[in-house]
């Protein structure tokens, strides 16, 4: 079974954090993963966008035309990759930013709003965070446990930002239980 | 003619005749090098990064390990070299072609990164080997086989020894000339005192040697002094430009 | 935190492309790197900038990628493992000084993480340096064995091995990877530290005991002389070089259709030949892990009677690739090119469509 994610914003979101942070995630969940990311001349700002492949077998192609999920946090993105998704895949918009964003026959469109989420978890710095923590219970073969343990290295250098980190990785877990409750 | 010089006087040195041109000054710089790294006992520690032109002739006068180097590019090999073996002696040898032209580059950085390797470079104001083509020293008004330097086409000499006084890492930095016999010894004590420096130190040093080329210059092998004297001192003048053992 | 304690034993951790090599490169006993920046290479050298130190190595930013590859040059004669990395621009900079490794035998590894295209070209991933680096290694006509990895994993153990072949044949290797292959990440298992690395008799160190001189890459011999070199070391060398090429052949058995690809793309090719064996058409692969020496009689030896078709997939513009196989195929069968350039990648579904017309 192998699944693939696009995670696609504006510099400055966490778009590539994010795409290595469930790479770290899916390794630690004993899964195959190859996590590729677009890259240009800008050092800051433009858009930015990233694949994360997984599966429980060999990864061919790290990138693909059309994926199982796609994750757009601002409305150039939308634009650019919400036409992405695979029938039966779904589209994730942050939205805050991307007004309008149509429903489509086979492909579920889950609204998070990002913004606001990651304002009341303290940062919105923990926007790509919250996305890690609904990624990691939403997606088949990610463990959420595996995730946690990912958050505590990799974001646990200062005890208040892991404390926050958490929090909002929490919160994130959380909607994705509710929405497949 | 036989070498009648002594081989146990100057061990680097192969016991032939010479290659070079009449009148040309490598291998009396290459003889007093031989004397130095003789006296010091350097030579079997010693390896030399060769140049492409007249200098690579060195290879068949000189009795010292040696890595080839491309044209310009002895101060990158140097650089390599001597970063993983820094208990050697490393000399690069150089005309002003190879070292100032396509080699411009190399030789700057090596010096500003002060790399612990001494540097000399033969500089006789032409390309010798390809037959007397204009090089970055060439004096203006100087006839050349790619015509005469117009300072209004090809600005003026470069002064590779001023420009690389001027860098903080480098040790010891001079021009020097092997046109009398007191030139020669002075050119002598500069060499010992890089490569004393080198080892001693980690200090890199640049050591310009003006030379003459009789052949691209038209003149006869023995008017060379007299030329040096005459046209290329007051263009290059002659001494230590930086020397860090007398900076406080 | 250094390097060295973000990098654990034994495990499968997640790397990129770029940060796999480098520390493969530390680990098959690289003493001495030199680089240039240069996107998408440019972790590479960060990389090392730190862990060469870590490790006793050295590490020199070099003024240019001339600079870089004469570094590599000098380092090597003193008998050191050494490496330098970039990307497509620098290496034609590189050109000269590779030429010269291989005349002067001096063992060496090369990188190119490959970006796009002619003169400034773009910075995103292709594969236009494959023509300049398999047919000759600068001028004179000599060649550097080449490899072509395609995973990351790939990546970790062509490197050990690159600097166990530049040893053993005293010849430049030449690593060619992509923005894709260089940047993405994925599960390795990196090797143990290399213990043994052998002394090489012949480096450079000064007449110790005023025995007889040695220097590298001396031509100041007659024709003849250099000529019977070239005839007696390099030419058997080479020949010796092509009995072995390195590739992979995926489900060829049966196929009808036969997919030629290497590196990056041949990741893309294979996820499209899974889709196409689920659909029930007959599809195989042949993927050159060595690049020179080319193997060429896998492909040779393909029967025409079985194999209909051969679709070449790179990312070049125009073709190269293209021309090492149908060198082998010597018309025998029609080859199709499918290729995209300049940063455009191939997608699965485009080599599944490309095989799927001829199917």
């Amino acid at each position: 079974m192998e699944q693939s994610i696009m995670i696609a914003g504006f510099g400055g979101q966490g778009v590539q954090t994010l795409g290595k942070l469930l790479a770290y995630v899916a390794n630690e969940s004993g899964l195959q993963v190859t996590f590729y990311p677009s890259y240009g001349a800008e050092m800051r700002g433009g858009t930015s966008n990233c694949t994360v492949v997984i599966s429980d077998s060999e990864i061919a192609a790290p990138y693909r035309s059309s994926v199982d999920c796609v994750a757009v946090l601002n409305a150039p993105s939308y634009t650019a990759f919400g036409g992405a998704v695979k029938d039966g895949g779904t589209l994730i918009v942050n939205s805050n930013l991307i007004e309008g964003a149509q429903e489509r026959a086979g492909r579920r469109l889950v609204n998070l709003p990002l913004n606001d989420l990651a304002a009341e978890a303290g940062s919105p710095l923990t926007l790509n965070v919250i996305l890690l923590g609904f990624l990691a219970q939403y997606v088949d073969g990610l463990s959420p446990e595996a995730a946690e343990r990912v958050v505590r290295q990799r974001l646990g250098k200062r005890a208040d930002l892991l404390e926050m980190n958490l929090k909002a990785f929490a919160r994130g877990a959380e909607l994705a239980q509710e929405l497949t409750a | 003619m036989e070498l009648t010089y002594g081989k146990e006087l100057n061990k680097a040195l192969f016991n032939h005749d010479s290659g070079f041109c009449p009148g040309c000054m490598h291998p009396l710089i290459n003889k007093i090098l031989g004397e130095v790294l003789t006296e010091n006992g350097y030579l079997e520690n010693t390896v030399m990064v060769m140049p492409i032109g007249c200098g690579c002739n060195t290879i068949r006068y000189m009795d010292v390990d040696m890595v080839r180097g491309l044209h310009g590019r002895a101060g990158a090999v140097a650089t390599g070299f001597k970063r993983v073996r820094p208990d050697k002696v490393v000399i690069t040898y150089q005309g002003d072609g190879d070292a100032a032209a396509i080699g411009g580059l190399e030789t700057f950085y090596a010096a500003n990164r002060g790399e612990a390797f001494t540097a000399i470079m033969v500089n006789n104001q032409i390309f010798g080997m390809t037959g007397g083509q204009m090089s970055p020293c060439t004096l203006v008004g100087q006839q050349t086989t790619t015509g005469e330097r117009l300072a209004q086409h090809m600005g003026y000499p470069v002064h590779c020894a001023e420009m690389i006084a001027q860098l903080p890492a480098v040790g010891f930095c001079g021009r020097f000339s092997v046109h009398t016999p007191k030139h020669v010894l002075q050119t002598k004590a500069a060499i010992k005192k890089a490569i004393e420096l080198q080892m001693n130190e980690g200090k890199y040093s640049f050591i310009e040697i003006l030379s003459a080329c009789p052949v691209n210059w038209h003149i006869k092998p023995e008017d060379g002094p007299k030329v040096i004297e005459e046209r290329v001192l007051p263009e290059f003048p002659l001494g230590v430009l930086r020397d860090c053992t007398k900076e406080a | 935190m250094s390097k060295k304690e973000t990098l654990s034993e034994g495990k499968r951790q997640i790397l990129s492309g770029n940060t796999a090599l480098a520390e493969a490169a530390v680990r098959a006993g690289c003493k001495f790197y030199a680089g240039y920046p240069i996107t998408p290479q440019t972790a590479i050298t960060e990389y090392l900038s730190e862990r060469m130190a870590e490790t006793g190595g050295v590490f020199v930013q070099a003024e240019s990628e001339v600079a870089a590859i004469n570094m590599v040059l000098g380092a090597s004669a003193a008998g050191a493992r050494a490496m330098t990395a970039t990307s497509c621009q620098g290496l034609s900079l590189m050109a000269e000084g590779m030429s010269s490794l291989a005349a002067g035998r001096i063992p060496g590894v090369i990188v190119d993480v490959q970006r796009g295209g002619a003169g400034t070209g773009a910075i995103l991933p292709s594969q236009c340096d494959y023509s300049f680096v398999t047919r000759s290694l600068g001028h004179g006509g000599l060649h550097a064995y080449v490899f072509g990895p395609s995973t990351v994993q790939e990546i970790v153990d062509v490197t050990g091995r690159a600097f166990d072949i530049a040893d053993e044949y005293r010849t430049p290797v030449l690593i060619l990877t992509d923005g894709v292959l260089g940047l993405m990440m994925e599960a390795v298992t990196l090797p143990e530290f290399k213990e043994d690395i052998p002394d090489r008799e012949w480096k450079i160190e000064g007449r110790e005991g005023l025995r007889p001189k040695m220097m590298t890459g001396d031509n100041v011999k007659p024709p003849i002389a250099q000529e019977n070199r070239l005839r007696d070391i390099f030419v058997p060398m080479y020949e010796e070089w092509e009995q072995d090429p390195l590739y992979e052949e995926v489900e060829t058995e049966d196929a009808e259709l036969i997919i030629a690809a290497w590196g990056s793309v041949a990741r893309v090719a294979k996820t499209a030949l899974k889709e196409l064996r689920e659909e029930g058409y007959r599809v195989g692969m042949i993927r050159p892990i060595s690049l020179y020496p080319f193997p060429t009689q896998a492909f040779r030896s393909l029967d025409p009677a079985k194999v209909k078709n051969i679709v070449v997939a790179e990312h070049a513009l125009p073709p190269q690739l293209m021309f090492d196989v149908d060198h082998a195929v010597q018309g025998r069968i029609p080859l199709t090119s499918c290729t995209h350039s300049s940063g455009v990648l191939l997608s699965p579904d485009e080599i599944a469509d490309a095989c799927r017309k001829l199917l």
